[in-house]
């Protein structure tokens, strides 16, 4: 069982976490005309690293949405941090 | 050398012991040029290569492997084969595959195995019957074989399962699919390898591919760990791996990859003759002929290119296991391991141009692509011969998340492998 650092209740359960996406991700301006190929990018397109990859995770039981940066082969936790306005 | 089997080359090799066989493929140095280079050589590369030879003549073809054929997903899968999908865009394509795998073992003379026992998915509730009433309706109408079992037909098929009083889950009826059933794994990519070869495709294992040559904006051929190879055109099928190729092939992917799991326990006597799947608990079984118990389940929530898995899935899939077949309690496992899957948005594969001309990919079959080999083989064979799609494949091209027209299987069929 992996334990992941939650940045407000420190180390927990891996089960007690859901995985939301990648980070840095900008939803198009949707007030405004946006292409066919913008919104699918935003929608579905990612990069699916291997290796660090930089992610938008939620700890369940405190309802937070936090940054994760995690090696996706070695499972290893790189750093997490709370998301601000300017995070992610 | 003997290179045919049949009976009568097996006594006949018998009587020399066994010295004459010839090796299922030669192992050839990779030339400058192919006309197709096929990256990945577990059994869809595999297939694409031997259809691309066999269907359309063009065999001047390179499948390029990193490691071992069958290492990937192909070689970790727990081989279940059906056509029990909810679109008939689905039922088209893996139909299609049942009725390839249905001839495969004479068409590669290579035994795959395949054998037709049937495959249950259990149905839990009364208003499970009547969405698996749903499925069994919209798989006739697409063309493939289905019957809903009631509780007792299910039992007599299979008493071992979980039909006592008490049971978590309590079995109202199932999605019968005959024709379905399992494979053996290695055969399926060692026969179509030996196929391929013997139609002159190169197969060059411990080979990986670490860029695109492109110029002018065309992928003209792959870099490899055995040098620059040159290409008409490059068919990618990496499963897992997909979007590091696309990284280097400057295209996207809408890809998430995902390790999911399989066990096998220690040998028993016969047990249960068919597969059985519970939606409810996501775990299925089926006995291999060895006897071991063949176990899989959903994919670990982490994603992952570790290739080995984690443990609440692990709890959750053996879990499940003894809900569906208390009696299995007590048997030992032996092996257990994962794959790395490429999971798509909407539980379908894709199939089609890659977005960097020259390239072209089949990939996000997920935790189900084992069936799809024949089907995919033939569909992405007759992309890359003609630079267009066959009827079957269109649906999955990839451009569908750009119009919207998603085939979304997770929602459609409720099976997530
Ligand atoms: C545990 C488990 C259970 C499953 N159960 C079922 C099932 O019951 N039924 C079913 O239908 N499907 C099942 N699947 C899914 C199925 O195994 C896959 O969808 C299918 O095998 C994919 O085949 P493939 O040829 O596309 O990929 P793979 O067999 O994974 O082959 C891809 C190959 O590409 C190679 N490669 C990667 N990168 C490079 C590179 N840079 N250069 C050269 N080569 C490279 C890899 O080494 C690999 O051999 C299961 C999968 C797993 C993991
Ligand atoms: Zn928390």
């Amino acid at each position: 069982m992996q334990q992941f650092p939650c940045p407000f209740c420190g180390l927990r359960d891996e089960r007690e976490f859901h995985f939301a996406g990648e980070a840095g991700k900008t939803r198009p301006d949707t007030t405004k005309e946006i292409s066919d190929a913008d919104w699918t990018t935003y929608l579905y397109y990612c990069t699916n690293a291997k290796g660090p990859s930089r992610e938008i995770w939620v700890h369940t039981t405190c309802q937070e949405y936090f940054v994760m940066t995690r090696d996706t082969v070695s499972m290893e936790v790189l750093s997490t941090e709370a998301l601000n306005e300017d995070a992610a | 050398m003997t290179r045919h089997y049949s009976a009568l080359s097996l006594l006949r090799e018998g009587l020399k012991g066994h010295t004459g066989w010839a090796p299922l493929w030669r192992s050839p140095a990779p030339k400058d040029t192919y006309d197709v280079v096929i990256v990945g050589g577990g059994g869809h590369g595999l297939a694409t290569a031997y259809y691309l030879a066999k269907n359309h003549g063009v065999t001047n073809v390179a499948v390029i492997e990193k490691g071992w054929l069958g290492g990937g997903n192909t070689g970790r899968n727990t081989t279940v084969i059906r056509s029990n999908y909810f679109y008939p865009e689905s039922t088209a394509l893996y139909d299609l595959s049942v009725r390839l795998y249905e001839g495969l073992s004479r068409d590669i003379n290579y035994n795959v195995m395949f054998s037709q026992r049937g495959m249950m998915v259990l149905a839990h509730s009364d208003a499970e019957m009547e969405l698996a009433a749903r499925t069994v309706n919209a798989m006739q109408l697409g063309g493939a074989d289905a019957e809903l079992l009631d509780g007792k037909e299910v039992q007599k098929k299979a008493p071992v399962l979980n039909f006592r009083d008490d049971a978590r889950y309590p079995i109202h009826g199932a999605i019968f699919q005959g024709r379905g059933g399992t494979g053996r794994h290695d055969a399926v990519a060692w026969g179509y390898a030996r196929a391929a070869d013997r139609l002159g495709v190169d197969i060059i294992q411990n080979c990986e591919v670490t860029g695109f040559l492109i110029e002018g904006g065309v992928c003209k051929g792959v870099e490899t760990s055995q040098g620059l190879i040159r290409s008409g055109s490059v068919g990618v099928a990496t499963a897992g791996h997909s979007s590091v190729l696309a990284e280097m092939g400057g295209y996207k992917l809408p890809l998430h990859s995902y390790a999911l799991q399989a066990f096998v326990t220690e040998a028993i006597k016969p047990f249960m003759d068919t597969v059985a799947f519970s939606p409810m608990t996501g775990s299925y079984f089926s006995q291999s002929d060895k006897g071991g118990l063949v176990i899989g389940g959903g994919l670990d929530r982490v994603p992952s290119y570790g290739q080995r898995g984690n443990t609440p899935t692990q709890e959750t899939v053996l879990a499940g296991i003894i809900d569906m077949a208390p009696a299995l309690a007590k048997v030992k496992l032996l092996r257990h391991w994962a794959g790395i899957v490429d999971v798509s948005p909407d539980s379908s594969p894709l199939i089609g141009p890659s977005g960097t001309e020259g390239i072209y990919i089949n990939c996000g079959w997920g935790t189900g692509g084992f069936k799809a080999i024949p089907a995919g083989g033939y569909l992405f064979a007759h992309l890359l011969a003609n630079g267009a799609h066959h009827d079957i494949s269109r649906p999955f091209d990839p451009g569908r998340f750009n119009t919207g027209h998603l085939i979304d299987e997770a929602a459609g069929s409720g099976i997530a492998h």
